[in-house]
C-alpha cells in the first residue's frame, strides 16, 4: 500500500515540503543564522501595514461574503431540488472560471472608462466618473467575488444536514418564522459559517493576483512583498521570512479552528 | 399559505442580486471579445472577430497556447494515475500513517499558492528547472494531484472493496482485480478528477509567473503580464476561449459524476 502512494508522496515532498522548508531556512540563514529578515518585518514599518492592510482586507471580503453568501445558501436550501440544482450551478461555475479573466473582467466593469461608468453616466448618475478600481474597493469587489463560493458551499452543506422538522417544531410552538430561525436555524448553521469564513479568510491571506492587478500599486498586500522582493530586490531572505509568517498565520488559523470543527468539513470534504 | 412574506421577497431579492453578481462577470468578457472597439466600450458599437483574428495570427500567443495545452495534458497523463494509486491507498490501507499521508496529499490547498511559487522558484533555480517544460508540468502535477484525491476518494466510498476480494479469492491477483473489478466502478470519478486536473493546469498563474520564462511560458503568464500595461481586447478573446473550454469540462465532468453517484 506505500508502495501505491510513493509516487504521489513523493511529488508532494520534492515539490511543495522541500520548497517550502527550503524557503523557511533560507529566511534564517544566510552566511550563519540570522533573524535579521523577522526583526525586519516586525519593526520596519512597510511590512506593518501590510500584514495589517493584509488582515483587514481579509477580514472585510470575510464578512461581506458571509453576509452575500448565508442568503444565497440558506434559498438554495429551502427550494426545490432544481432550484437548488440551478442556484448551485451558478455559484460553482465562476469558481471554474480563471481568476485570471476574472480579473480582467472586474477591470473592464470598474475601470474609469469601464462599464459600469458609462452606465452610470448614461443614466445621468454621475457627471465624472468614479474611481472605482486600481484602489482597495476594486480589490475587495474582485476577491469577494473569486472567493464567494467557497463560502456559499460549505454553508449549503451544513444546511442541508438540520432537519426541515425541527423548524417545523419551532413553529407548531408558537414561535415566529424570525424567532425559530435565530433559535434553531442559525445556531445549528454555525459550523458552516465558520468553515466557510475559515477558508475565505484562509485563501484571501495569500491572495495576489487581484490585489496586483486591480489594486493600484497602492494595495500593497502580504503576497506582493513576497513577490516584489524576489522579482524586483532580488531579497530572497525577506521574502522568504515574509512567507514563513503568511504561512504559520495561516496555519495557526486552521489549528485554532480545528478545535471547534473537523477540517475535512473546512477543506469540504464531508 | 399562499401570501408570501416580506422576508422570503427580502431573500429573493438578494439571492437574485448575489448570483448576477457572481455570473456577470464571467459573462461580461463575451461581449467585449466580439467588439471592433479598440477600447473597452459597452454596449460594442459592432460586431467583430479582429480580436480572435489577433489571437490565432500572433506566434507569441499560439506558442503560448500549445504550452498551456501541453503543460495540461501531460499533468492529467501524470496526475491522474498517482492520484488513483495513492486514494486506492488510503481508503484499502488501516495503517495510521495514511491519515498523515492523506493530509499531505492535500497540502496544496492549504499552503497559499505564493508561498509555494516562490519556493519551487527557489529549488528551481538550483537544479536548474527554471524555464523549462518539465519543470512547469511537474509543479502542475502536484498542484493538480489532491483534486484527483478528492475525487478517486469520493468514487472509492461509495464502492464495495468485498467485490475485490471476491475476485482475488477466484485467482485474480490483486492489480488484474483493480482492473477489472474496481477501476470500472470509479471510472467517473477518475475521469472527473483527471479533467479537474487539466482545469487546474490551464488556470494556474502565480507558479508558473515565477517559474516560467522564454518559450516556455503559459497562456496566462503572457496575459498577466499584458494586463499589467494595457487592456488590449485580444485578452477577452482568449478568456472567452478559456472559460467556454473551462465550463465545457465541468458539465463533461459533472455528467460523468452524476453516473456514479
Amino acid at each position: 500500500m506505500l508502495a501505491l502512494v510513493s509516487p504521489a508522496l513523493l511529488v508532494i515532498l520534492l515539490l511543495i515540503v522541500l520548497p517550502v522548508g527550503w524557503l523557511a531556512w533560507q529566511s534564517i540563514y544566510h552566511d550563519g543564522f540570522t533573524l535579521e529578515n523577522y526583526r525586519r518585518i516586525f519593526t520596519e514599518d512597510i511590512y506593518w501595514r501590510s500584514f495589517a492592510l493584509t488582515f483587514e482586507i481579509s477580514l472585510a471580503v470575510t464578512v461581506i461574503a458571509l453576509l452575500l453568501g448565508y442568503p444565497v445558501a440558506y434559498l438554495a436550501n429551502s427550494v426545490p431540488k432544481c432550484w437548488s440544482i440551478l442556484i448551485l450551478s451558478l455559484v460553482v461555475l465562476p469558481f471554474w472560471t480563471s481568476v485570471l479573466v476574472r480579473a480582467y473582467a472586474w477591470l473592464a466593469l470598474l475601470q474609469r472608462t469601464g462599464v459600469i461608468n458609462q452606465l452610470l453616466r448614461y443614466l445621468d448618475v454621475i457627471s465624472e466618473p468614479l474611481a472605482l478600481v486600481h484602489n482597495t474597493f476594486g480589490t475587495v469587489v474582485a476577491t469577494v467575488h473569486i472567493l464567494l463560493p467557497f463560502m456559499v458551499l460549505p454553508l449549503y452543506a451544513t444546511m442541508q444536514k438540520i432537519p426541515g422538522d425541527l423548524m417545523q417544531a419551532g413553529a407548531s410552538l408558537g414561535a415566529s418564522p424570525s424567532l425559530t430561525f435565530c433559535r434553531v436555524f442559525l445556531p445549528l448553521s454555525l459550523p458552516g459559517v465558520l468553515a466557510g469564513c475559515t477558508m475565505v479568510f484562509v485563501l484571501c491571506l495569500g491572495f495576489y493576483i487581484t490585489p496586483e492587478l486591480l489594486g493600484g500599486g497602492r494595495t500593497v498586500m502580504v503576497s506582493m512583498l513576497v513577490s516584489r522582493n524576489v522579482e524586483l530586490y532580488n531579497q530572497f531572505g525577506a521574502a522568504s521570512a515574509v512567507g514563513v509568517v503568511l504561512l504559520l498565520s495561516v496555519l495557526a488559523i486552521f489549528f485554532i479552528v480545528s478545535r471547534f470543527i473537523s477540517l475535512d468539513r473546512v477543506l469540504g470534504q464531508k | 399559505m399562499t401570501r408570501i412574506s416580506p422576508a422570503r421577497i427580502a431573500l429573493y431579492v438578494i439571492s437574485a442580486l448575489v448570483l448576477i453578481y457572481l455570473i456577470l462577470p464571467v459573462l461580461i468578457i463575451a461581449p467585449i471579445s466580439f467588439s471592433s472597439a479598440r477600447f473597452l466600450t459597452f454596449p460594442p458599437p459592432s460586431f467583430s472577430t479582429r480580436w480572435y483574428q489577433q489571437y490565432f495570427a500572433n506566434p507569441a500567443w499560439m506558442q503560448a497556447t500549445r504550452v498551456t495545452l501541453t503543460v495540461a495534458l501531460l499533468t492529467v497523463v501524470i496526475a491522474t494515475p498517482f492520484g488513483v494509486a495513492a486514494a486506492y491507498a488510503i481508503s484499502q490501507s488501516k495503517l495510521r500513517i495514511m491519515r498523515v499521508i492523506h493530509m499531505a496529499l492535500l497540502l496544496p490547498l492549504v499552503v497559499p499558492i505564493i508561498i509555494t511559487a516562490v519556493g519551487i522558484f527557489f529549488v528551481y533555480a538550483k537544479v536548474g528547472l527554471v524555464a523549462t517544460m518539465p519543470g512547469l508540468v511537474l509543479a502542475n502535477v502536484m498542484l493538480g494531484l489532491p483534486y484527483v484525491v478528492i475525487s478517486v476518494l469520493a468514487g472509492l466510498q461509495s464502492f464495495d472493496p468485498a467485490q475485490e476480494m471476491v475476485a482475488r479469492s477466484l485467482g485474480m491477483n490483486r492489480l488484474r482485480s483493480f482492473f477489472a473489478v474496481t477501476l470500472p466502478q470509479i471510472k467517473s470519478s477518475v475521469v472527473a478528477g483527471g479533467i479537474f486536473a487539466f482545469i487546474s493546469a490551464m488556470d494556474e498563474t502565480i507558479v508558473a509567473l515565477f517559474i516560467s520564462g522564454g518559450q516556455y511560458q503559459p497562456l496566462t503568464k503572457r496575459m498577466f503580464t499584458a494586463l499589467r500595461d494595457e487592456i488590449d481586447p485580444t485578452i477577452a478573446a482568449i478568456s472567452t476561449l478559456m472559460t467556454a473550454a473551462s465550463f465545457m469540462l465541468v458539465l463533461l465532468a459533472s455528467a460523468r459524476q452524476k453516473k456514479a453517484g
